[in-house]
């Protein structure tokens, strides 16, 4: 069960580099096969200064940690019971192989529906740049199906 | 890249069809995306959960919404994805995206275009739906 005085709790951030073999296996595994997101030179061509980061890949890089589903665990959500209910991007600036990315996270929100046999968490994580450069926002939402 | 001017409220993007979810697609996704949740790649551990087999991430489907949307305008022109799951994306789907433009407006002396997005299965059933703003010139 998760439990609403959690809301506003910190999770500890995360740092991750964006590698250029990592977005390159990527684009493999979502079957990419515009050059730009596996060719440095394509990606030059496009005006960026290497392989750009996919809008989806800032989820990906968060869970460069070890255990990524260990704060959901530790708040009462376990692993084998929950489900992505929504997910937001929101995209202040460019991302490319190289740079370095801070993940920090809280949970925005808990709320419960159908007496609780549903709970869902909130979470909201600022994207920031090796350069201090605010880049991206994410919400998850994730469902809890007790 | 299409221009603000060229873009109509009505408008459909090119249509994106990938190809069938296999176990390979969710194992090659869990490494590269870093999703490595045993639901996904391990059908021991979803029987233990209660489902029948393992299931697609939904971040798979995500990610071909973003091939969509990278395949019509260049990827620094996406300002904003915010979708919903609406169901589980079973092994062996094939995902249909499509994108259609709900609304063109500014905002901050930006162009913008809002479309709303979906990701369906073979059988029409939708596993995500939502919006994205695309900054156009």
């Amino acid at each position: 069960m998760l439990n609403t005085s959690d809301i506003g709790k910190v999770f500890p951030s995360v740092t991750a580099a964006v590698e250029i073999g990592r977005l390159r296996f990527f684009a493999k595994a979502i079957g990419e096969n515009n050059p730009i997101y596996t060719d440095e030179a394509a990606a030059k061509d496009a005006g960026y200064e290497s392989l750009p980061l996919p809008p989806s890949f800032f989820f990906s890089l968060k869970m460069d940690v070890p255990n990524p589903f260990e704060n959901y665990e530790k708040v009462g959500a376990s692993l084998a019971k929950i489900l992505h209910a929504n997910q937001a991007f929101v995209y202040h600036q460019s991302v490319i192989a190289g740079d370095s990315l801070t993940f920090d996270s809280h949970i925005a929100d808990i709320y419960h529906k159908k007496a609780g046999a549903l709970e869902f968490l909130v979470e909201k994580t600022k994207v920031s740049n090796q350069r201090g450069q605010h880049v991206a926002d994410m919400t998850t939402t994730l469902v809890v199906r007790n | 890249m299409i221009g603000f001017d060229e873009v109509q409220v009505g408008d459909e993007l090119p249509v994106l069809h990938t190809k069938m979810i296999s176990r390979t697609t969710l194992a090659l996704f869990a490494g590269a995306s870093g999703d490595h949740n045993p639901m996904h790649i391990d059908i021991d551990f979803a029987k233990k959960a209660g489902m029948n087999d393992v299931f697609a991430h939904g971040m798979l489907s995500v990610a071909y919404l973003g091939r969509l949307l990278t395949g019509w305008v260049a990827q620094n022109a996406i300002k904003k994805i915010d979708v919903r799951f609406t169901s589980i994306t079973q092994l062996f789907a094939e995902i249909t995206c499509s994108a259609i433009v709900k609304e063109k407006f500014e905002r901050d002396g930006s162009k913008l275009v809002l479309l709303l997005i979906d990701a369906k299965d073979q059988n029409g059933d939708i596993k995500i739906s939502g919006s994205a703003e695309i900054a156009l010139n």
